[in-house]
């Protein structure tokens, strides 16, 4: 038992351990997801995080010790985010076809999914940390933490509403827009991509294929205009 | 996939050079994915030698959530006092963008189409 322990000391302090942990979540997480057919509310995220908090909250360990093995993970969402230019510049094509329809359709999007955030957390009264991490919530994860972060929010609690976000767009898509008959695959696929960004997108591309490629135009340029206009909206709204 | 990586932290490096130095409240990476267009933009051929690497990375995108995502422990205050809200506030405000989105895109197309006919 004390080997066991002195075992666990000397792993728990190194980075390997919980970034192992991470990955092994991530990958039992996926499996899961697609076993049950990967609906939208079985999100891998999600699933990864309802396995490893448990597990830090149980083993007393804090988030700065998980987190010194996560950062290496955590550390590609910046490369990422610059890697989203590809796909955007792959869909110049489809985007220069519809030009305006995108554009004024991203930009009043765009702002009512910060804006109403923002507005409706002053209706619930929610904390004003709390209002700034929301603000973001619709924008793509990378970009949404460093919104979060240069605007004075809670990255980590940014992150979690972000999930869920995405995971309430893709649950609510398609009941929403089959109620309202709306036939245009172009436009469902660009309002779930806005409005939950790649959870969303992913969600879109299971439903059509056209609505999945407008999907990821829209939380591309999505994740160019939230990080210029929330700034703007918290200063005028606030 | 070392060059692209390169390139890729190449761009994010002056991506938050920029925004730090200018004092932007846009993140730096977003900044690098802009530099990174205008590199396309100026030599196309680099978008086939970039496609392998970007396309594993964007492929794993959702692993690169995790770390953040379990900082909910540090959070379980906020979720557990103000969760109602929060959801309400999630719902309503995902279900008006969309809307909103939805609407101005299938309105536009037809005044285009409209115009286009003219």
């Amino acid at each position: 038992m004390n080997d066991f322990v002195s075992l666990w000391s000397y792993l728990s302090a190194t980075p390997l351990l919980w970034l192992t942990a991470t990955i092994g979540a991530y990958l039992i997480a996926e499996g899961l997801a697609a076993r049950l057919g990967n609906p939208p509310w079985a999100n891998p995220v999600l699933l990864s995080v309802l396995l490893l908090s448990p597990v830090l909250v149980l083993t007393k360990t804090d988030y700065g010790t998980y987190f010194e093995g996560a950062q290496f993970i955590h550390f590609l969402l910046g490369p990422a985010t610059v890697a989203l230019a590809l796909p955007l510049w792959d869909n110049r094509a489809t985007i220069q076809k519809s030009v305006i329809p995108i554009l004024c359709a991203l930009i009043a999007g765009s702002t009512v999914a910060a804006g109403s955030a923002i507005l409706l957390a002053q209706f619930f009264d929610l904390p004003f940390s709390v209002l700034l991490s929301l603000a973001p919530k619709s924008t793509t994860a990378p970009v949404a933490l460093g919104i979060s972060e240069a605007v004075g929010g809670i990255p980590t609690l940014t992150a979690v509403l972000v999930i869920l976000t995405g995971i309430i767009g893709a649950i609510t898509v398609t009941p929403l827009m089959n109620i309202l008959s709306i036939t245009d695959w172009q436009a469902r696929g660009f309002a779930v991509g806005v409005a939950a960004h790649g959870i969303g997108t992913a969600r879109a591309f299971k439903v059509n294929p056209i609505a999945g490629a407008y999907a990821g135009i829209a939380m591309a340029l999505n994740a160019l205009l939230t990080s210029l206009i929330v700034p703007i909206l918290l200063k005028w709204l606030t | 996939m070392l060059r692209t990586l390169g390139l890729l932290l190449g761009c994010q490096l002056i991506g938050e050079f920029a925004a730090r130095g200018l004092g932007l409240p846009i993140p730096g990476p977003v900044l690098g994915l802009v530099i990174l267009l205008a590199a396309l933009a100026l030599r196309p051929p680099l978008a086939s030698s970039l496609r392998p690497t970007t396309q594993v990375i964007l492929a794993h995108l959702s692993l690169m959530f995790v770390p953040a995502g379990v900082g909910v422990i540090g959070n379980l205050e906020v979720l557990s006092s103000d969760w109602a809200r929060l959801l309400m506030v999630l719902t309503l405000s995902t279900i008006l963008s969309m809307l909103v989105t939805v609407a101005t895109f299938i309105a536009t197309k037809r005044l285009m189409y409209r115009l286009q006919n003219e």
